[in-house]
Parts: structure tokens; sequence; C-alpha cells
């Protein structure tokens, strides 16, 4: 393995993707570097959610490279799961399962292993996103918002992926709730050595937890930087967007 | 670097020393599980647990937990564990795993299976009566929004209702057709074939007439009128009722009960009539086939035995029930989705509840019409 590699976690080059006539990425790059958290930018509709899925193989691509820890990805969907973890916007719970089976879920299907320690290390990811155990045998439909992100959040974690994706993550969630998020998702990244690729509209989780803000627009990454750096950015979409009305107010409440 | 995950153990007098070596991670939990408990007895017969932490070259959630079971098994019996040589960036990790599964519910006390049997009849006898007020509410409510309607007729949503007509009743019409051909051509077989023996071929054609027109034919289109259309009744409503668009009619002020269900029990009440008129017709004209080609008896034949054997009575009995049966398949389809619950699961159980309640109450009515019919005489 060279330097390159060891260094980033995610690597996109030369991106292309569209459905039918529209182009939705157009020929983008951009480099997720290991242990950081990147939070991710961009107008509704403007494929922040188009890029992940890229990136997890869900979209098909029409140009350019993506490599993952190492590897380049295309086909391959054994193991996937070893690889990443992914928190969907709205849960994707099974709603069959219990919280208890939708977090053995991933360890039942790509590991052999015994039914008691799955259980132990079910409640032991469910206490570490800060559910308690007399939860684990709800449904999914008997849970709150919050609950059930932080169920979603123990799922993707099942396997301790060295990547986990964040569709929106505090979206639907109120302040404090969002804030505690925010803060367990720090205290994960730090604990397991996570690399995070977040996408949000959430400017206190950009500020709070994101290591660095990539701007999406026009199907390109605009910008890219800690976030200070995003505020000091001279493009006409990226000061839109932290220096409308509403981000300015927030600012000053942060200051 | 290993790539093996080891655990080396060395007893010193009544202390012993653990040292997990290599990769202690997810990808290698079955060797991580035999290892661990492989050292089980050792641990449990020394004095003091030391684990040396310093080989360990990866290390996550999982086998953070198996080292952590090892030395909270030692601790549990008051004897000492401690780890050592943990490296700095797996001392998080190691701390976090110290904090869970210390609480550990109790487990559900198994319960008598004789009781929990007689616990599910009692549940289930008493859903029963559930079920015949939620029918009868439905009823209820169906009842008001007619009147609602009779005194408003411009509240009858006829776009709605005129949709629910094309697709339970237009759409419906080829596999009805083609069923209930084929019910009745078998039917005349039967009676070919086994009348033939006393002489009795004739009366194959009463046979036919006064049971596709009676009985089987309202019967078998309810019944697929039941599983095609109540299915897609209830699975449509439970998914609205998952998405709370149910919810959203009714705080806009609308009663979901006038704009969702009676456009859909109104549509089936006036289609299965037609549908099963439709049916009986198929059913006697394949009859017919039949009594040409295997009877050899002639279409003209057929036709004057038929109107000798029918009457307008044996119709009327047959085409009276088809708007009752349609109104229990409405009933039952649209209460059955509205009881569906947030889950996929609730959606496919209630749609089979629906499908198996309404075509047992379908047959049921059959019977309870057979009676009356019989004790007024007709």
């Amino acid at each position: 393995m060279d330097e390159s590699q060891e260094e980033f976690a995610i690597r996109v080059r030369d991106l292309v993707v569209g459905f039918g006539r529209q182009t939705v990425l157009d020929h983008l790059s951009l480099d997720v570097r290991r242990g950081e958290i990147l939070g991710l930018v961009g107008a509704s509709g403007g494929g922040k959610s188009v890029l992940m899925r890229t990136i997890i193989g869900l979209i098909p691509r029409q140009g350019g490279s993506i490599d993952v820890m190492g590897q380049p990805i295309g086909g391959r969907k054994e193991g996937a799961a070893m690889t990443w973890g992914i928190l969907f916007q709205q849960g994707a719970l099974f709603s069959s399962l219990t919280v208890r089976q939708n977090v053995q879920f991933p360890l039942r299907e790509n590991l052999v292993l015994s039914q008691e320690l799955m259980d132990e290390i079910a409640i032991a990811k469910l206490e570490m996103v800060g559910l308690r155990a007399q939860d684990a045998d709800k449904y999914p439909s008997e849970l709150s918002g919050g609950m059930t992100k932080r169920v979603a959040l123990a799922r993707a974690l099942a396997l301790d992926p060295p990547i986990l994706f964040l569709d929106e993550p505090t979206s639907g969630l109120d302040p404090i709730a969002a804030g505690d998020f925010d803060a367990l998702i720090g205290t994960l990244q730090k604990t397991l050595g996570l690399t995070v690729f977040m996408v949000t509209h959430d400017l206190a989780s950009l500020t709070t937890v994101c290591d660095r803000v990539a701007a999406l627009a026009d199907g390109k990454i605009v910008a890219i930087g800690p976030m200070r750096e995003l505020l000091q950015s001279e493009h006409p979409w990226v000061r839109a967007y932290f220096h409308g009305k509403r981000s300015q107010m927030l600012q000053h409440e942060m200051r | 670097m290993n790539s093996e995950p080891l655990l080396l153990t060395t007893p010193s007098g009544d202390a012993l020393k653990l040292r997990p070596e290599g990769p202690w991670t997810a990808a290698n939990v079955s060797a991580l599980e035999t290892l661990s408990r492989s050292v089980g007895a050792d641990v449990d017969r020394s004095r003091a647990v030391t684990l040396d932490m310093s080989g360990v070259s990866a290390l996550d959630t999982l086998g953070a937990w198996i080292l952590e079971k090892l030395s909270r098994r030692a601790a549990s019996s008051g004897r000492s564990a401690e780890f050592v040589g943990v490296a700095d960036h797996f001392s998080g990790l190691m701390d976090e795993v110290r904090q869970v599964n210390r609480h550990t519910p109790a487990p559900a006390v198994a319960q008598n299976p004789v009781l929990l049997r007689l616990g599910d009849l009692g549940r289930s006898t008493v859903s029963a009566r559930e079920d015949i007020t939620v029918f009868l509410q439905m009823l209820g409510a169906l009842f008001m929004a007619v009147i609602g309607v009779l005194r408003r007729p411009r509240s009858l949503r006829l776009t709605s209702l005129i949709y629910q007509l094309y697709r339970i009743g237009w759409q419906a019409i080829p596999i009805v057709v083609l069923i209930t051909f084929l019910i009745g051509a078998i039917i005349a077989q039967q009676g070919f074939f086994h009348f033939r023996r006393f002489g009795a071929e004739s009366y194959t054609v009463d046979m036919v007439g006064i049971l596709v027109l009676r009985e089987l034919g309202v019967l078998i289109v309810a019944i697929m009128v039941a599983g095609r259309s109540g299915s897609a009744y209830t699975a449509e409503l439970g998914s609205m009722k998952m998405r709370e668009e149910i919810d959203a009619l009714s705080t806009m002020g609308l009663d979901p009960v006038h704009v969702l269900i009676l456009p859909r029990v109104a549509a089936l009440i006036i289609a299965l009539p037609i549908l099963a008129f439709i049916g009986s017709i198929a059913a006697l004209y394949g009859g017919g086939l039949v009594a040409q080609f295997y009877g050899g008896m002639s279409p003209a034949i057929y036709i004057a035995r038929l109107h000798e054997a029918i009457s307008v009575t044996h119709f009327e009995v047959g085409i009276l029930k088809a708007p009752f049966m349609a109104l229990v398949i409405g009933i039952v389809a649209c209460s059955e989705g509205l009881r569906v619950k947030g889950s996929a699961e609730s959606l496919g159980r209630q749609t089979t509840t629906s499908v198996v309640k309404s075509i047992f109450l379908v047959i049921v009515l059959d019977g309870l019409f057979a009676i009356f019919f019989a004790s007024i005489g007709m």
C-alpha cells in the first residue's frame, strides 16, 4: 500500500452520474481522509444523497472511479457490511424484527458466532448509542424518531466498520436530541476510530462535529475545508448557504 | 503483525497471565470464541488474572467485549482481574466496553405451555367479540355516511366511485368470465358422466342451470372479488393508515368513511351483482359447450331444456344475495385496512385476515340465505 491509500478512506475521481438526460454529478472529485468526520452540504435535490448512494453502490455510475479503503468499488457486494455502515434518513429498520434482531442482523449474516455472544454484542451496541437493554425487545413501530435513529446507528455499527455513512442524521430530531446525537457520533468516532461521511443541513452539526465540510453545487465539489475556511469562501452558492439570513442568525447565536 | 488472533496463557502459581495477540476483530470471531472458551477453565481456577494487551494489533468492540467478558468472569467470584499494557488508541474503546451490559434485565420467565395456550384461546375469544363490534361500527359509520349523501347528494365522491367501479368491476370481467366458464363446463361434464349411467343425462341441464343461478355463480364471483378487490382495499387503506394519510384527512375536517370507504363499498355493491350476472351467463355458456361436444346435445335442445328447468325465481335468489355479499366483503376489507399498525408485517397480516374472513363470511351468509329462501318457499 502506498502513502495515498493509507491516508484516504474514500477517493472519488471524475465521478459522473445522471438519470436519463439529466446529469446530477458532473466530473466530481472528493477525498475523505481516514479518521475524519466529513460533512457534505448542498442544495435540496442537488445530488448529496446521489453521491452517497453512488459511493455505497446503490446507484450505477456513468464514469469515474471510486476507491474505498484503497479498493476500487464495483460489483462486489459481499462483505460490504464489514467495510461500511449506513444510517439511512428514515432509519430503514426492518419492521418485522425487534430492535435486538435488527442490530444482530449484520452479525448473523456475516459472521459465525454463538447466540449468547450475539445477544451480548447487540446489547453492548445499544448501550453504546445510549439506549437501554429494556428497549431491545421493542419493534421499530414502537420507537420514537430519536430512538429509531439510535437503533439504526447501532445496526450500522454492529460490525465495527471503518467507514460510517450518515444521511441527514439529525433531521427530524429536536435540538437537544440532535445535539446529543452529534456528541454521540463524535464520541463513537473517537472510540472506534471511524471515518464518518455525513450528509447534513444542520449548521450546528457542521460547526460542532465535522472536521471538514464539503459543499456540493452544480454537480461538483465547489469548496472543501474546515468550517471557518468555508465561511470565507467566495463561491456565490457557498456564500448564500452560509451567509443567508438563517445561517447568520445561528452563527450569531453560537458566538 | 500476526494475521491470526492468539491467546497465550502463562500460569504462575495461583495467578494467570493472559496475553492476547494479533487482530481481535469481528472478522475472526469464531477463532476468538474458541480461544476464550478454551481458557475459561484456567480463568476459573486461578486467583488472579492479568490481561496483557500489548500484543493486540487490532481491536474492535467485539474483540474488546470478549476480553472484557473474560475479566468479568474472573472478577465475578471476587478474584482480581486487571488489564495491563492497553495501547492508547484502544483505551477509549476498552473504557466504553467496561460500561456496557452491566444491567442485564431479568430474562423472561418461561410460562406454563398449557396456560399459554389457554391464554391464547381466551384472547382470541375476546377478540372475536371485538371483531363483531368493529364490523357493526363500520356498518353504522357507512349508514351515517349514506344518510349524509342522501341529504346532500353533491357530497358523494362520484369520481372516486366511478374509478373504483372501473377497477373492481370492469377490470375484473375477463378473469371472472374465464373462471365461471370453466366451472360451468366442469359441472356439466361431471353431470353427463355420472347421470349417463342411469340414463338421466338430460337432467344435467337442470342441475347446471339451478346450481349456477342459485348458488355457484354468485358464490364463486364473491369469493374471487374478496380475493382480488377486498385484499386491494385492505392493502390500500392499510398503507394510507401507515403513512398517516387517514389522519391527515381527519384533521382537514373530512370523514375518512365518507371519502375513502363509502365509494369503495358502494362500488362493490354495484359491481358484484353485475359480475355475478356476467359470471352466471358465462357458466351457462360453458355448460352448453360441454353439452354439445361431450354430451352430444344440440344447442337448441340445451336452450329448450334450460328454459323448462329454470325460472326467474332461481335467478332472483342468486342475484339478490350479491349486494349483501358485497357489503360484507367491503366492510371486512375496509375495517381490516384501518386496523393496520406501523409495520410491513402487520399490513400483510391484516390483508390475509381480510381475505380469509370475508370468504368465510360470504359462505356463512350464503348458508343463511339458503335457509331463508327455503323457508319462504323460493
